[in-house]
């Protein structure tokens, strides 16, 4: 599923990043890899961006590109 | 039992140049507080020449009492630049600038409750080959989050000094001051694998960038893995460019791979990414699993679809209540000060053509500015607040999504917002904004936020325009939000307009962090405050005293008989003269040339209008009291007969005011923060523009519709 579809409060595992786009190198770099375990901590009042946390720490992206990025659902 | 390498061996540094440290680190891992807590008030903020990037250089004290340099390079999560910012940490570090020598030593402060990501930034500042020392921050946080951090396993894993530290409290700093006065750091001895198949186009690299492009072997080295993720896309005035064969090799890499399918950048990452996971996994230990934070639990209400609007509402207020309110003492005492120095002057001084450039050109201009300079640094202490307690990252979260409808970021909110007091610090603010062309669109649009200088324009004129002696309060708030709310309509028009047009390019990012919350600094907050005034005060001052000069010669010059009133005397001087010159094209606005006159003066200052209008009507108006100025107005008559103040001239007046580029203090700033006069002027142009048009409209339709 995608990223920008995971529920509030769930988390996943990154299963695969675009591999072109700025905004991708970025996010890898900010440690958004393959691999990588994060979870949906909220959405903003208007709907969009979302609040992810990962390595310890929160990241705000907008669902736009958070679309793009596959991830495998923990239950 | 050995102590530990960074403090056994201490021999303060004999040769007699003072070492140069850069100070790199993630944003929000306490890297000013560091930077303050090791060179106290011993520090000069500059600029980086051609960029709009503040540089910052300041000198810490060994032990011993020797002095050592620290350039507080900007906050970056990584070398590959995408921010003017983050370009200028890179440049310096890889000695691109011929501006600032590259640095002898590496002083890289990460944060220990996110050391993974924090570490990514050392990594690629290890490869540079330079000595680095490792500054733990936030061990407190750390530890009270349930993570162990093992500094002595960090040491042993990368093979350099690494130190804990407390910056809020100055716990480590003399740890750190005695390994930074060490003669000998040793390189690190970290070794990391850079994936097959790019390692020979790094090799490729490497060899043309020591050949082609003069560059030391390990730099080579650390530039071509560098270019691969980075592929040098953002790129600041003062840096060197690549060499012709370098970005050929560069390109011709990038082809091959993109035939074969190889995602050449993201398999550099996650190498880099496998070395710091298995350096971390030695060194941190999660003690249990911690609740949801402090931070997470004020979020639930700041960022509530409710409460979150509240307390921004709220914020907001408290924001601009203090401005007009705390600024007020502040800024009467400065009108006096500079009242009195000008009567001093006019005692000491013979009277004469100097006296008066001194007095009324000089010190008047000045102190014109001047006076805003409390509501600057009480905006400029706010921002600051929002920014070190963490706030400002979740209004711009807040605020996305209603930015992205004109094509910006949440990033331009507080910009923006804080343009309602004054465009000068809202401009200075915009460089948090990564994108380039983000950043200029608000700069461009940022003063149509009706700003507190326009207020005695609109109370002066509200009060012409309404009949009777008293304005009905409803009437005057009613004519406030609608100005207000023309200029904010206007800004989001324009900042859509040019996202489209002008300034088009890939719709912004919002990858940003969300810091945890943590108390403000005081000192550190109070001490950017101080720096930003000085730099605006420094580097608009000259602007603003030389036009200032400019506007009082135009009004003094040339002189009128010896009997004539100061009214005769600027009816004939050259801003008279240039009134009536102007009268032709600002006749179908329904304005005279002795407002033209008006429009001429107050490009120093919107308020000078009131002035103006004050000589050149013979009415000074009392401080507060508009009245005998109003009556002055509404005595006034075209050469016809016709009266000239009408209500919708009035209105007209108001209008012109909203859109127009009134400022020359706004001038000042923009021009150095976009470094050429191209687009101060662009913005005097259509915002002028753009008052002249919307003017006609109004005063033409009005008389069309018999008002």
């Amino acid at each position: 599923m995608k990223l920008s579809e995971l529920a509030v409060g769930a988390s996943a595992v990154i299963r695969e990043l675009p591999k072109s786009g700025t905004a991708f190198v970025r996010l890898r770099e900010m440690g958004m890899l393959a691999g990588t375990r994060v979870s949906l901590v909220r959405v903003a009042p208007l709907g969009d961006p979302i609040e992810v946390k990962l390595r310890g720490y929160h990241l705000s992206l907008r669902k736009s590109e958070a679309e793009h990025v596959l991830v495998d659902p923990v239950t | 039992m050995a102590l530990p390498s960074h403090i056994s061996g201490v021999h303060p540094t004999s040769s007699s140049r003072t070492p140069v440290y850069a100070l790199v680190g993630n944003p929000n891992c306490g890297k000013s507080t560091l930077f303050n807590a090791l060179t106290g008030l011993k520090q000069k903020v500059g600029n980086y020449p051609g960029v709009t990037v503040e540089k910052k250089v300041g000198t810490a004290y060994s032990q011993h009492g020797q002095p050592i340099t620290v350039i507080d390079l900007p906050g970056a999560y990584s070398l590959a630049a995408r921010s003017p910012d983050e370009a200028v940490t890179r440049d310096v570090l890889l000695g691109r600038r011929a501006d600032t020598p590259q640095p002898d030593r590496i002083l890289c402060i990460v944060d220990a409750t996110n050391l993974e990501r924090n570490l990514y930034l050392v990594h690629q500042v290890l490869d540079l080959g330079r000595p680095v020392i490792l500054v733990v921050n936030m061990m407190d946080v750390a530890a009270q989050a349930g993570l162990d951090v093992r500094i002595d396993r960090l040491e042993h894993e990368l093979g350099i000094p690494v130190i804990a530290c407390e910056a809020v409290n100055g716990r480590g700093v003399i740890d750190l001051k005695l390994a930074m006065s060490r003669a000998d750091l040793p390189l690190s001895r970290h070794a990391w694998d850079v994936p097959p198949p790019i390692a020979p186009a790094v090799a490729e690299l490497q060899a043309s960038l020591s050949a082609s492009d003069g560059k030391p072997p390990l730099i080579a080295r650390a530039e071509a893995l560098l270019l691969l993720t980075d592929q040098d896309s953002v790129r600041v005035a003062g840096s060197t460019p690549l060499s012709r064969r370098t970005a050929e090799i560069l390109r011709n890499w990038q082809q091959r791979w993109e035939a074969e399918g190889t995602d050449w950048a993201s398999s550099l990452v996650n190498s880099r990414y496998d070395a710091i996971g298995s350096i971390a996994q030695a060194a941190v230990t999660q003690a249990g699993s911690a609740g949801p934070t402090l931070s997470d639990r004020i979020d639930r209400y700041a960022t509530h679809p409710v409460w979150g609007w509240l307390l921004l509402g709220l914020m907001m207020t408290a924001l601009f209540l203090s401005i007009f309110t705390l600024a007020e003492h502040p800024m009467n005492f400065i009108d006096e000060s500079v009242a009195a120095l000008a009567d001093a002057v006019k005692a000491a001084m013979p009277a004469g053509d100097l006296r008066d450039l001194v007095t009324d050109g000089a010190i008047a201009g000045v102190g014109g500015v001047i006076i805003f300079l409390p509501q600057i640094l009480i905006l400029f202490f706010f921002i600051g607040l929002l920014e070190s307690t963490g706030y400002m990252a979740r209004a711009a979260f807040i605020m996305d999504r209603l930015m992205s409808r004109v094509g910006l970021n949440g990033k331009s909110f507080i910009p923006l917002l804080s343009s309602y007091a004054c465009a000068i610090p809202g401009i200075m603010a915009t460089r948090t904004i990564e994108d380039q062309k983000d950043r200029l669109v608000t700069i461009l649009v940022a003063p149509l936020m009706s700003c507190s200088a326009r207020l005695p324009v609109y109370l002066l004129m509200i009060a012409a325009l309404v009949p009777g002696e008293q304005v009905p309060l409803l009437t005057k708030v009613g004519i406030m939000l609608l100005m207000y709310a023309l200029g904010t309509f206007g800004a989001f028009g324009f900042a859509w307009l040019f996202k489209r047009t002008l300034l088009k390019g890939e719709p912004p990012l919002m990858i940003m962090e969300l810091p945890p919350y943590r108390l403000p600094g005081m000192k550190d907050v109070l001490l950017h405050m101080l720096e930003r005034g000085w730099l605006f005060l420094r580097r608009a001052g000259t602007v603003i005293l030389g036009i200032s000069v400019v506007l009082w010669f135009l009004a003094a010059y040339p002189k009128a008989p010896d009997d004539a009133t100061p009214t005769q005397q600027l009816a004939q001087s050259f801003a008279g003269r240039a009134g009536h010159t102007l009268e032709p094209a600002i006749k179908p606005l329904g304005f005279d040339w002795q407002i033209g006159i008006g429009l001429i003066t107050s490009f120093a200052a919107r308020e000078v209008f009131v002035s103006t209008m004050g000589v050149v009507f013979n009415a000074e108006a009392e401080d507060e009291d508009t009245t005998p100025l109003r009556q002055a107005l509404l005595a006034a008559r075209w050469p016809d007969g016709r009266p000239l103040f009408t209500p919708l001239v009035c209105f007209t007046l108001m209008i012109f005011y909203v859109f127009a580029m009134q400022c020359v203090s706004t001038v000042a700033v923009v021009r150095r923060e976009t470094n050429s006069w191209k687009w101060p002027l662009f913005q005097i142009g259509y915002l002028t523009g753009t008052a002249w048009i919307l003017s006609f409209i109004v005063y033409q339709g009005g008389r069309a519709l018999g008002f």
